[in-house]
């Protein structure tokens, strides 16, 4: 059995020092795996870690011992043994996952990410894609190009992967007939060019018998082509094309160790900076220049796309973390609204309208995501109609951020994708769970097409008129807590006050604007941000308004704050226990909802999540609902 | 222009992942065990801040039963002023009197795992640095580098987050914290060229000398004090090594000439056995023993 790095020991045993040199020149290739064990990829895989000696002694006794004992190879050793034991999660059940391995040629370092070939793991692939500069398909010579070739190739280059390798293995088994080989080039050529894929490369090998897998094969003289290893070692790495791109920078930390330092620190996402150049700090679009580039080692005269950093610029002006330090002649832009494809990966659906965390670069904001413009079958690549996705869904949608955010378009045509500002992931608000991510299309300029109409009589004047300053006092809490009864008495003591109010109750709205709507958490959320939006417009009007509605969820309740100025949104948390609140059942619902006639019912099969910070507290075991009242109103008097 | 080699990428990439979380995290704070990798990560971490001090302490979980050169460096470590190190013993593990010849697996449970938890909830530290990396072992080659844990500082290896890009979700609820690990990517052989590229400082016991040891259930152990129960056994002087350092009497030896980080790595490229090969913890349930300790929450 050949050992290609039978050369460098002979070096590590008289010069470890000069092979240690060698090794420290070695640049780093990430790449992925797709295909199912059915197709050998296991064997490949440990057929590429074993020549290459990532296999320790230890570990291949055991493996010579588990091939005799369960191998499928006879005598031989089975490598697939060797991948497959590694993944021991299989016996028990979990999941299947992504898996890093690690494997060195004589010119490279790699990084493999070993992904799962089902549809069902969709999401991991995609995980393993997303820092991959290359993919190596397995097909089957006997099979050929199959559907799962075709979604993995569309996956892959969804994400931006632009080269691939087409693996054509176990041509032992097709006598390495070129026929074969050939058949298999020409069918998947085909659908490369229907989906763009340009940088693609066959090679027919076995990772059986290791043909062409590190050295070109005698059993293949019609191929002139590279060994698989031998492709790996030459072909271009992203961060080749990333440097010659212009400068970004996202600010991850201020590093400010006392008065006079005050360097931001990030990893160069693309270009290259020095001290002089002229840089623009975005979103605020100041401009400055680069003054020093600091390290423990001392200054740098050049730093390039990939390295991380700390620098200072010549002027004080407002960077913080999130902010994007850019080429000052060719910034990225900042906007709030996009088109993006999505990746659904989490059991509970996409809630259009809720608000997620999206985090892109350094920067977390919040963003409401539209119903689907169609989901993608990623069988046949067809466009379906879709109200939401699921699992492993891709789709593509609109979705409005609450603030503006820097970023870039994901793909480039003919160059490297934009994944540090253009890839992100939404993250559930209450579960903390990343539930999916997506690489953003282009920013919309809704806004310019829909004209806001100026209003002569501002709200300033509406509210001068009436002599008050406008509120929302948005009561919050369980069925039964008390909400109604206490807003009731509130307005009246208002009134009595000579005061303008409205009271929004959640029951009559109910029957009127939302009848439309049921009780599922994505109605629900609808239900809340129309509320919103009617308030938002009474307090235009001057009115001081009150909200009773149950609205259970911390995401849609802090959307609604979001509507109004500062200062205008009180939210009063009627704070009443599950267990008084189902005693008292005014209404006779919980008794419904216990016996199973009512369906996602606050408290007892939906959540409801307390406010954390509300502006009044009313604890109604510990004071009655005119006092309730009192409070409130005091409260809302107090206020300047 | 320059073109980065794999070290500078590893380099950059835990830089990225150490600021990543003391930008996000409320308490963060690097366990430290004085090995081979936390040196690594440690002057990783210098450099990520440079020129501020470190933003979090270093979190020494003892046992008692280190090797007395482990406890020579951390006290060096920890005389820099710009290093703040905590010190932590499992209370109860002390007042038993928890030993690994008496005790046997519960050693590593109470003084290790029932100890490092003990400390995080001390000091309510959200994310702790580890110097764990992917090659090590098999459930470690499937752990994100932000690995989340409940309440109990469980791993549920069913519910990782999806981790795409370099975008690592941080967030969590109260109770609940991260273990993170900037060397995720490195294999061993990554480690001893980048200490030998940064000349950094690691405890002399991963370099071949002369040691007292004695031969128990087929590991070369050193007899680094008078605890160590002989029972009539003689020590013997082999020269030795360690790969990887823990208790002193959980640690095997290899015997070896190699006294420079150079005759390490040849060594190591020569005469091959993996890393964990000397390590009693990994034995005593079979293949998925790490795999379980993770889950009830050893790093």
């Amino acid at each position: 059995m050949s050992r290609p790095l039978e050369s460098e020991q002979d070096l590590i045993r008289t010069d470890v020092r000069a092979w240690l040199a060698q090794q420290e020149a070695k640049e780093l290739l990430r790449f992925i795996t797709c295909g199912s064990v059915d197709d050998g990829k296991s064997t490949l895989i440990g057929r590429l870690l074993y020549e290459s000696k990532q296999i320790f002694d230890d570990q291949l006794a055991a493996l010579e011992n588990d091939s005799k004992r369960h191998g499928t190879q006879g005598e031989r050793i089975d490598f697939a043994l060797l991948v497959d034991g590694l993944s021991a999660e299989r016996e028990q059940g979990i999941t299947i996952d992504v898996a890093y391995r690690f494997f060195t040629s004589e010119k490279r370092k790699f990084i493999v990410a070993d992904t799962p070939g089902h549809e069902q793991y969709t999401r991991n692939m995609i995980t393993g894609a997303s820092t991959a500069d290359l993919a190596v398909l397995l097909v089957d010579a006997r099979k050929g190009v199959l559907t799962q070739t075709r979604r993995h190739s569309y996956l892959a280059s969804l994400v931006g992967i632009r080269r691939f390798v087409l693996a054509v293995n176990k041509m032992d088994l097709v006598d390495y007939d070129q026929a074969a080989f050939d058949a298999i080039c020409a069918d998947y050529r085909t659908f490369a060019e229907k989906i763009g894929i340009t940088e693609w490369v066959a090679i027919p090998v076995s990772g059986l018998n290791g043909d062409n897998v590190m050295s070109r094969s005698e059993a293949t003289p019609w191929y002139n082509g590279p060994s698989l290893l031998e492709h790996l070692d030459i072909v271009a790495l992203d961060a080749s094309a990333d440097a010659e791109k212009p400068l970004r920078m996202p600010v991850q930390w201020v590093n400010r160790p006392n008065q006079n330092f005050r360097g931001f620190s990030g990893q160069i996402a693309s270009g290259t900076m020095g001290p002089g150049a002229e840089v623009r700090v975005l979103p605020s679009g100041r401009v400055s220049r680069i003054e020093r580039i600091v390290t423990l080692d001392g200054d740098l005269d050049e730093a390039v796309a990939g390295q991380s950093v700390t620098v200072t610029l010549e002027d004080e002006i407002d960077c913080s973390r999130g902010d994007v330090i850019a080429a000052g002649g060719d910034p990225p832009e900042a906007a709030d609204q996009f088109e993006a494809t999505i990746v659904w990966m989490a059991d509970e659906e996409l809630l259009p309208g809720r608000g997620y965390w999206l985090k892109i670069g350094t920067q977390t904001v919040t963003a409401m995501v539209q119903h689907p413009k169609y989901e993608i079958n990623v069988n046949t690549l067809e466009h379906l109609a879709a109200q939401t996705l699921s699992l492993n869904g891709i789709g593509v949608a609109e979705l409005a951020t609450d603030r503006e955010i820097v970023f870039e378009p994901y793909a480039v045509e003919g160059s490297s994708p934009n994944r540090a500002l253009g890839g992100f992931i939404l993250i559930d608000k209450l579960t903390n769970a990343t539930v999916a991510c997506g690489m953003l299309h282009f920013a919309l300029r809704r806004s310019l097409n829909i004209h806001r109409q100026h209003l002569d009589v501002s709200r300033e004047t509406h509210a001068t008129i009436k002599g008050q300053k406008p509120a929302v006092l948005w009561f919050t809490g369980l069925s039964g807590a008390g909400k109604s009864t206490i807003a009731n008495l509130v307005e009246k003591k208002l009134a009595a006050r000579g005061r303008h109010t409205f009271l929004l109750d959640g029951d009559n709205i109910r029957h009127g604007l939302n009848r439309d709507l049921g009780f599922t958490e994505a109605d629900r959320i609808e239900n809340i941000r129309r509320v919103g939006e009617v308030a938002r417009l009474m307090s235009d009007a001057g009115l001081i308004v009150l909200t009773a509605f149950i609205s259970p969820f911390r995401a849609e309740r802090h959307m609604v704050r979001r509507m109004m100025p500062e200062g205008e949104f009180i939210e009063v948390f009627v704070d009443t226990p599950l267990s008084e609140a189902e005693k008292r059942d005014t209404k006779g619902l919980y008794a419904k909802a216990r016996a199973g006639e009512l369906k996602n019912f606050t408290g007892i099969d939906s959540p409801y999540e307390p406010p954390e910070n509300a502006e009044i507290h009313i604890d109604t075991t510990e004071m009655n609902a005119d006092e309730a009242a009192d409070l409130i109103v005091t409260r809302l008097m107090e206020r300047r | 222009m320059r073109s980065l080699t794999h070290l500078d990428r590893l380099e950059a990439e835990s830089i990225h992942i150490l600021r990543e979380t003391v930008a996000e995290a409320d308490r963060p704070v690097m366990l430290y065990s004085i090995g081979k990798d936390s040196a690594v990560m440690l002057h990783l971490a210098k450099k990520a801040f440079f020129p501020s001090p470190l933003p979090f302490p270093l979190l020494h979980v003892d046992t008692t039963w280190k090797f007395k050169d482990m406890y020579a460096l951390r006290d060096k470590v920890a005389a820099d002023p710009a290093i703040k190190l905590i010190v932590y013993k499992n209370p109860e593990a002390e007042i038993k009197g928890i030993n690994p010849f008496d005790h046997g697996p519960v050693h590593t449970d109470m003084w290790k795992t029932e100890g490092l938890k003990q400390a995080l909830d001390k000091f309510g530290f959200d994310a702790a640095f580890g110097g764990a990396r992917r090659d090590e072992e098999k459930s470690r080659a499937k752990e994100r580098v932000f690995s989340f844990r409940d309440r109990n500082h469980r791993w549920d290896p069913k519910r990782q987050r999806p981790e795409l890009w370099a975008l690592y979700n941080v967030r969590k609820n109260k109770g609940e914290s991260m273990r993170v690990f900037p060397l995720s990517n490195w294999t061993e052989l990554d480690v001893w060229q980048y200490i030998l590229r940064e000349k950094i400082e690691i405890v002399p016991l991963y370099f071949a000398a002369e040691r007292p040891t004695v031969e128990r259930d087929g590991l070369i152990l050193m007899v680094d004090d008078d605890r160590f129960p002989l029972d009539g056994d003689k020590p013997e002087n082999r020269k030795v090594r360690f790969r990887t350092l823990g208790c002193y009497p959980l640690s095997g030896a290899v015997e070896s000439d190699a006294e420079t980080v150079e005759q390490i790595v040849a060594e190591m490229l020569l005469t091959q056995t993996s890393e964990r090969q000397g390590r009693a913890i990994d034995r005593d349930a079979g293949s998925a023993s790490m795999e379980r300790k993770k889950q009830e929450g050893y790093f």
